[in-house]
């Protein structure tokens, strides 16, 4: 059994960094090619600072990578793929026990409280 | 329910996962081909989901309708690749634009289900899901899996904190 092996803290920094549309949506566009801090800034509307700091909580989540080139913070999409296919593959685990957890309760159900018995095609 | 095993393999992106039910096939199998049931437990108990068109017949479609806590309305599809009743199920999971059309911009998943009569009358489940290449499985991290992230993140500490449960 792998599960074991999912780090929780750091899933939670996961889940906690994709819980925000404008997090997901820079990761979509540095996954896409590297950007600059101002260049990410100049496509939402809110301050330098907020989207600076946005891009911190992507850093610490190991989402995307920062690196300081002359004047500028470059963002880039981890290039760690087979890392990145791990956490989406511990996602697609606890989607699926949460699954089959549901399906358990059904299968318990006594035959009554099933309304449309026999509808399997 | 028993989890049997946990699979993940990044190299060919699928995670299979096994199951084992004390229920006979034709009553797990009940989960997948009555859409009541299907929609009670596909989706998030806070996206209750509503299963619009079923057909389990191979290149038939499932198509359905989740409503988020705040009225959010996320559609998905199922276009079923193979069926053998109550044995096998195989299909494409993707996502749907507002008006239920199969939104093709999103990476879609690979579903195998496999259901095995056991010994003493119980059923062993397999799913297999596979993405269809790393550049997908990006995407799919970069928008946030509709379920897997949006919906489970009330859930995820409770899930990850114990070794299952």
């Amino acid at each position: 059994m792998v599960v074991g092996d999912v780090d929780a803290e750091h899933a939670d920094r996961v889940f906690h960094a994709l819980a925000d549309a404008t997090r997901r949506d820079i990761v979509a566009v540095v996954l896409r090619g590297e950007q600059s801090v101002s260049d990410l800034a100049r496509r939402y509307p809110m301050s330098f600072a907020a989207v600076h700091k946005h891009v911190g909580v992507l850093e610490r989540a190991g989402l995307v990578t920062k690196q300081r080139r002359g004047r500028e913070q470059r963002v880039r999409g981890n290039a760690d793929t087979l890392r990145e296919a791990h956490r989406l593959l511990d996602q697609l685990e606890v989607v699926w026990r949460q699954r089959l957890d549901r399906i358990d309760a059904i299968l318990a159900d006594p035959p009554e409280a099933e309304p449309n018995e026999g509808a399997s095609s | 329910m028993t989890l049997t095993s946990v699979d993940k393999d990044p190299e060919t992106r699928t995670m299979t996962l096994t199951t084992q039910f004390d229920a006979p096939v034709a009553r797990v199998w009940q989960v997948w081909g009555d859409p009541r049931q299907l929609e009670r437990w596909w989706g998030p108990p806070t996206y209750p989901a509503t299963v619009l068109d079923h057909d389990l017949t191979p290149g038939g479609s499932v198509t359905y309708l989740m409503t988020g806590p705040e009225g959010d309305k996320h559609r998905g599809w199922w276009r079923v690749l193979a069926a053998d009743a109550p044995h096998r199920l195989e299909f494409e999971d993707g996502f749907a634009d507002d008006a239920g059309n199969p939104n093709n911009d999103l990476p879609t998943t690979t579903v195998r289900v496999t259901l095995q009569e056991q010994a003493g009358g119980g059923t062993r489940m397999e799913i297999a899901s596979t993405f269809p290449s790393l550049e997908a499985m990006e995407q799919l991290i970069a928008m946030g899996m509709e379920e897997g992230l949006t919906a489970a993140i009330g859930q995820i500490d409770q899930l990850l904190a114990p070794q299952g449960r």
